[in-house]
């Protein structure tokens, strides 16, 4: 016990006592310097001990060394001067020797009296007053102190989980909960950033915590926030980023949270199906969608279109002043959709392609799928289960979740069927070109923007700049801003087509193995797969390097649309061939307001724009 | 000791006795102590054998003598009826020399005796060091010793016993583990076997009980004899008795086995320096023994909470309230109240009837009332009328005054009554006066300028007020050390701060001057409070004795010792006859203000006590110490009522509600807790055994009793009020780091 009670206290051995008593010239022998050093310690935990109630009665935890003086004062003993600072005083070793000694630094007075910068005097005290609780409501539980699940925590464990609360709540102990941050963007942005770190902490297993963390995020995605109604606030950028995360997630930690798959894809589509959502949520649910990747989207939001077009079309059609805010947002949504489908179309030619590959090598079916999985899901995609499943796996399971949307009759889309139905809604916009299909529509320029704040989910920007401009409803009426300050410059068509030959006649090759598809694959994708591989990657992202300089023209200029208030942009266009017959447009008749857009489109793609050139 | 029944008159010949002895320059602790004890013979007073209390009256005559106050010894002389003895005893002792010191065998009631007649040669005999007579009169007990290398063996061996007795006596005779162990180990010390204390301190430390940690660090860093001599809190360990409370069975069982051992060494501790207060029934259980225990000086005596304690509330002066239904301008004019009108609306309905608990309306001499002090009376009690009624399905809200850039110096606080002004203490020397209210403070006038004034004028209170000097807040400088402690007097127009200088300072509050300095505890003052009917106030200190002060008196009327370390927080009854402090001795005392007896001793906090609060009908009183557990008292059954846990740090607040139902707790752990005290008090079965024997059971039922937790945002909560509305007033200064 003594053993332990003394290791508490510092002593001072009596070397230190006898150098001091040499360093004022006294020769002291090994008995006094005992007894002096015993002495010494006693004294200085005496007076320690007195120091401590000075601290009390000052409402303080901190002992100060003015507390420590006034102990010595009352004790008769001379008070120790100079280190009465806040600051810290280092406690540096002398390299040779055993020396240890407090940093004593020498100060210039004349410099310290003569200097200019004088420092500003201390703030004033002052009280403030608030209300802090009315009628002592609603406190009961401890507010400050950690939920009781993080009470078995061990300690280490504890100071990570204080740290995390800290750096996303900051100081203040009542927001301890992800609801009361809930329309903070600042917050939430920080909530997101945390989950990520989280996340890729390796360190750290999540275990069951996954599907918590997924909740939050599924919260950041498809929330209509109080601060969407602000034009100003940057919500969509919160969205973009937590579905980037979403994927994320899915992606490294697939085997944790495999049931949430299609609970999250239920919930995906539930919102998108729900017209009374704002479009901020539905356009959450389509960058959720994009993000879980191109099968995802294949098999919720491209069912869905048909039923989901009318109403965006609805609120893109309307002019009026009132509804700008609205329109703007549609207009987000639809930039959205466009940028999944495209990446659908992209991959599923992909995959098909890769069928072909893989028919060759002798396994048709799951291996296709596997490696098709492999190439495409770099990064945005989730883990290999839905396309290790068989296609009608994902489906039922949807069914079982009782979902409005026609699950049942889902069949795969043939690539053709698809492509045609998707060209129906977008026309032009869609960035994806099969050139092998004969009714192909006038080249589109696949553009993107890329607004100056960076945003981290790129695609998502880039249709939104194209509706704006290329949405059939908007030639006329619209100002079109962009296109006075950045010059449509015309480029030469080069014959970039020669090129993807070779591929084409690959693909024809192999184009019997697939047994469904083999039909489109023969003759379209065959292309595609070497477009998409040469161009279409590049186009389809706004990486400013947009395919082969010779294709690419860029438009550059300030937006000068009331949404965008001014935002610099940058387009970046990829003209591909034109077409000289209409696609087939199979809902042109059943949606009247759609089957205003085949006219328009071309008129305007040809005659204003003019952006491809005929071959 | 001297029972005038005149009080202003007793008060008056006192402040002539005593201040002279404690102003003299040279009182040290120890002196202190003795006119302590001249003032009031605290713990000894009922009990303690008379001869005791000779030897204290001779010592404290020597005191007198040598530091010539010879006035002072002939009062006491002459008070006491003294001289006879005192002169023998003085003749016999400067005879019996130091020859003391070896008469080892000597059984302890005559050595006890031939020590202190010993002593007093010494005292004369002695000048250069002024505590080294009390020192050795204390220490000169150990000088009888056995064989150091023996102690081990006793201790264990006693200990041995201990274990193996039935578990009902285990729990009571465990009680003799620390005060055997502190004395054995002071007695190896003192007798300079330094490495056979410190191995004996190893051996049996670890079997303490938690709580005795702190003195158990200070004993461990405690080796030498010189060191004895200079540490106050062992020299005190040493004057008065560790008191126990074993049955009588368990006493018997103990007594035996030490006769049959021959374990004398031990028995002579028993007898020399500890107290057994033995009672007669059912030993205790050990939850029983720990919530009584920790005190620097063990438990209670049974028969000093014996005392009658008047806690009842005195009756209100009859003051006609005007009717609630009059409009306001019809009460301005009535604003001047009838006295002497036989009240027919009076709303304190409590007064109507002398509480039979209550002290005679002039037990203690009270400032008559000034008009301005009825007025008050009248505006409070139309404010009681608005007063929201709390419960636990009520609970008050709560207003948090944060102390910005306080640099963590805020070192007091304290609101008036009617929260108006709010005064704060801070570690620069400085007092602030904040206004609590859109009204500004403002400055009377200068003389030359007042002279202007017409004094006939209906506004002339008005008038006499400086404009100029309007502002929010005010600094007091005259401290020169840290303030521990603020009280505003009832009527606002004084401000008492206490401070580390060691002076009590009394400040107006219509010219924002000191007009007192307040000087006598030499040491620094921790905490100062305002009677409730003004005029007194009450300061305690490093030095361990508390004073009462009246404002008109530049030297205190009573001085309270009794305590064995310092007097950190005093408060006064709301009947303004008693005045009750805590100590860090870990104890807290109720003190008579007539005749500065302690009638009340409460042990059972494990740290030092930094808030005490009164409930308002005076019948309970809360207590909070650093160990973060608030206490609840019964002052008439003179009992622990309760045990609020759940603080994790010092409790610096405690206010009970206007009504008395809600206790607020304000700590460091910058929580503010609401208690059900209604149900606490009302939980308590005080039936005549418990009242009796002092023997109760605590439930443990902190959690029913916590009606809620309010957290503040990085701020200690320093100072708890509740409005005449009772609506909770916290106050702190806000802590950045």
């Amino acid at each position: 016990m003594t053993e332990r009670e003394e290791r508490r206290f510092a002593e001072v051995p009596r070397e230190s006592i006898k150098l001091m008593a040499e360093s004022t010239g006294v020769e002291l022998s090994e008995e006094v310097a005992t007894l002096l050093a015993e002495d010494v310690c006693y004294r200085l935990r005496e007076a320690t001990q007195n120091s401590s109630q000075f601290m009390r009665h000052a409402k303080r935890r901190k002992l100060s060394v003015e507390d420590f003086n006034r102990a010595l004062r009352w004790s008769n003993t001379e008070t120790v001067c100079g280190y009465g600072a806040q600051d810290a005083l280092p406690f540096r070793p002398l390299k040779e020797g055993e020396l240890f000694f407090v940093e004593d630094r020498e100060i210039n007075l004349v410099e310290l009296a003569l200097a200019t910068n004088i420092p500003k005097g201390c703030a004033e005290t002052m009280v403030r007053v608030h209300v802090s609780y009315l009628d002592g409501k609603g406190n009961l539980e401890p507010q400050g102190t950690v939920p009781t699940a993080v009470q078995s925590l061990s300690e280490d464990l504890l100071k990570y989980y204080q740290q995390i609360t800290r750096a996303i709540l900051g100081e203040d102990p009542h927001l301890m909960k992800v609801k009361s941050v809930s329309h903070d963007l600042d917050q939430l942005n920080r909530l997101l950033h945390m989950v990520k770190s989280l996340v890729q902490n390796p360190y750290l297993y999540l275990g069951s915590y996954v599907r918590s963390l997924v909740s939050s995020v599924m919260y950041c995605i498809l929330e209509p926030l109080a601060a969407s109604i602000n034009p100003l606030n940057d919500h969509w950028t919160l969205r973009d980023y937590a579905a980037l995360l979403l994927s994320h997630i899915f992606w490294t930690h697939g085997d944790l949270v495999s049931g949430l798959y299609h609970q999250i894809l239920l919930s995906l589509q539930k919102v998108l199906s729900d017209p009374v959502r704002p479009l901020c949520s539905h356009y959450g649910a389509v960058v959720g969608l994009h993000a879980l990747g191109w099968k995802a989207v294949e098999r919720v939001l491209y069912p869905h279109l048909p039923a989901y077009w009318a109403n965006l079309q609805a609120v893109l059609d309307d002019y009026s002043v009132s509804n700008a805010q609205v329109k703007a947002d549609g207009h987000k949504v639809y930039g959205a959709i466009l940028v999944a489908v495209e990446r659908l179309l992209k991959m599923k030619a992909l995959s098909l392609t890769l069928a072909a590959e893989g028919g060759c090598a002798g396994l048709p079916g799951t291996a296709t799928g596997a490696v098709g999985f492999r190439e495409n899901s770099l990064g945005l995609s989730p883990p290999p289960e839905p396309l290790s499943e068989p296609p009608l796996g994902i489906a039922s399971h949807l069914q079982a979740g009782g979902a409005g949307c026609p699950w049942e009759e889902w069949t795969p889309v043939s690539l053709p069927a698809m492509y045609c139905e998707l060209y129906s809604f977008f026309g032009d916009s869609l960035a994806v070109r099969f050139s092998t299909d004969p009714p192909l529509g006038g080249a589109p320029p696949s553009g993107s923007r890329q607004p100056l704040e960076g945003r981290k989910e790129p695609a998502s920007g880039a249709p939104n700049l194209e509706n704006t401009r290329k949405m059939p409803q908007l030639t006329a009426s619209m100002n079109i801003s962009p296109r006075q300050d950045g010059s449509p410059c015309m480029e030469p068509q080069p014959p970039s087509l020669a090129a993807t030959v070779p591929g084409r006649s690959l693909a024809r090759s192999s184009s019997s193995s697939s047994v469904s598809r083999s039909r489109s694959s023969s003759s379209r994708p065959g292309r595609s797969t070497s477009q998409s591989r040469d161009i279409f990657p590049k186009a389809r992202f706004p990486l400013p390097q947009v395919g082969p300089p010779a294709f690419s023209f860029i438009i550059g200029g300030r937006q000068m649309g009331r949404r965008c208030q001014g935002r610099r942009f940058q387009t970046s266009f990829t003209p591909t061939p034109p077409l000289t017959t209409l696609p087939p447009r199979a809902y042109a008749h059943k949606l009247p307001v759609i089957g205003r857009v085949s006219k328009p489109v071309r008129r305007w793609t040809c005659s204003h724009y003019s952006l491809h050139l005929p071959l | 000791m001297a029972a005038v029944q005149d009080a202003p008159m007793e008060l008056d010949a006192e402040k002539e006795t005593k201040p002279e002895i404690l102003s003299d320059g040279t009182s040290n602790l120890s002196g202190n102590t003795a006119s302590g004890t001249l003032s009031s013979p605290p713990l000894t007073a009922g009990g303690a054998p008379k001869q005791e209390d000779q030897q204290t009256l001779i010592a404290v005559l020597q005191f007198l003598r040598r530091n010539k106050l010879t006035e002072s010894v002939e009062i006491l002389r002459r008070e006491a009826c003294l001289e006879d003895q005192e002169d023998s005893q003085t003749l016999d002792g400067s005879g019996g020399g130091k020859g003391d010191g070896d008469g080892g065998d000597a059984n302890s009631l005559l050595s006890r005796v031939s020590i202190a007649s010993a002593a007093a040669p010494q005292i004369i005999s002695s000048t250069s060091m002024y505590d080294q007579p009390d020192v050795s009169v204390v220490l000169s007990a150990y000088s009888q010793q056995g064989d150091p290398s023996l102690y081990q063996v006793y201790y264990s061996s006693l200990k041995n016993f201990i274990e193996s007795v039935l578990d009902c006596h285990r729990a009571e005779l465990s009680q003799l583990f620390y005060p055997l162990f502190v004395h054995m180990y002071l007695e190896l010390v003192y007798n300079n076997h330094e490495n056979k204390a410190k191995a004996f301190f190893e051996k049996f430390s670890g079997d303490q009980e938690c709580y005795y940690q702190d003195d158990l660090r200070i004993l461990c860093g405690l080796t030498k004899k010189e060191h004895l001599k200079g540490n106050e809190a062992l020299l005190d360990f040493r004057t008065s008795r560790f008191v126990l409370r074993i049955s009588r069975d368990s006493y018997q069982l103990l007594k035996r086995h030490l006769q049959e051992r021959h374990n004398n060494q031990i028995w002579n501790i028993i007898q020399e320096h500890l107290y057994i207060d033995i009672f007669d029934g059912m030993p205790r259980s050990k939850s029983q023994i720990d919530s009584m225990s920790g005190s620097f000086a063990g438990e209670t005596r049974r028969e000093v909470n014996k005392a009658k304690v008047f806690y009842g509330l005195l009756k209100e002066p009859e003051i006609e309230v005007p009717l609630d239904d009059e409009d306001d301008e019809a009460e301005n004019e009535e604003g001047k109240p009838k006295k002497k009108k036989t009240k027919k609306d009076s709303m304190g309905s409590k007064s109507k009837k002398q509480d039979p608990n209550a002290p005679q309306q002039n037990r203690i001499p009270l400032p008559e009332l000034k008009d301005s002090d009825k007025l008050d009376k009248i505006m409070y009690m139309k404010e009681s009328t608005k007063r929201i009624r709390l419960g636990p399905e009520n609970l008050p809200s709560i207003c948090f005054y944060s102390f910005l850039n306080a640099y963590q110096g805020l070192t007091a606080v304290d609101f008036t009554d009617d929260s108006s002004l709010l005064a704060g203490g801070f570690a620069d020397s400085t007092v602030r006066v904040w206004s609590a209210t859109p009204k500004k403070l403002r400055k009377v006038k200068s003389a030359a300028e007042l002279n202007l004034i017409d004094k006939e004028s209906d506004d002339v209170l008005e008038r006499i007020m400086d404009e100029k000097t309007a502002s929010e807040s005010k600094n007091l400088y005259g401290h020169s050390g840290p303030v521990y402690g603020v009280s505003f007097s009832p009527d606002r127009n004084y401000l008492l701060s206490s401070s580390e200088d060691g002076t009590v300072r009394l400040w107006s509050l219509q010219t924002f001057t000191c007009l007192v300095g307040y000087k006598g505890h030499n040491y620094p003052v921790w905490d100062t409070h305002f009677s409730p009917f003004g005029y007194y106030f009450v300061s305690g200190g490093h030095d361990r004795v508390a004073r009462l002060w009246a404002t008109d008196h530049y030297q205190p009327l009573r001085i309270f010792a009794g305590h064995l370390a310092d007097v950190t927080c005093t408060r006064f009854h709301p009947n303004s006859n008693y005045v009750v402090t805590g100590s860090t001795d870990r104890t807290i005392r109720l003190w008579d203000v007539l005749n500065g007896n302690c009638v009340r001793f409460f042990t059972g906090h494990k740290g030092p006590i930094h808030s005490l609060a009164f409930s308002p009908n005076g019948k309970f009183l809360a207590s909070g110490s650093t160990d973060g557990r608030v206490l609840l008292w019964d002052i008439g059954h003179g009992l622990m009522i309760g045990e609020l846990k759940g603080h994790t740090d010092t409790i610096y607040a405690l206010k009970f509600s206007r009504d008395g139902e809600i206790l607020a707790s304000g700590s460091m752990d910058n929580t503010v807790r609401l208690w059900d005290s209604m149900k606490a008090f009302d939980d308590m079965e005080t039936d005549d055994f418990t009242a009796a024997t002092g023997h109760i059971h605590l439930p443990d039922n902190s959690q029913e009793l916590l009606l809620g937790m309010y957290h503040s945002k990085s701020t200690p909560v320093t100072h708890l009020h509740f409005t005449r509305r009772n609506l909770l007033l916290a106050a702190g200064a806000y802590n950045s780091q």
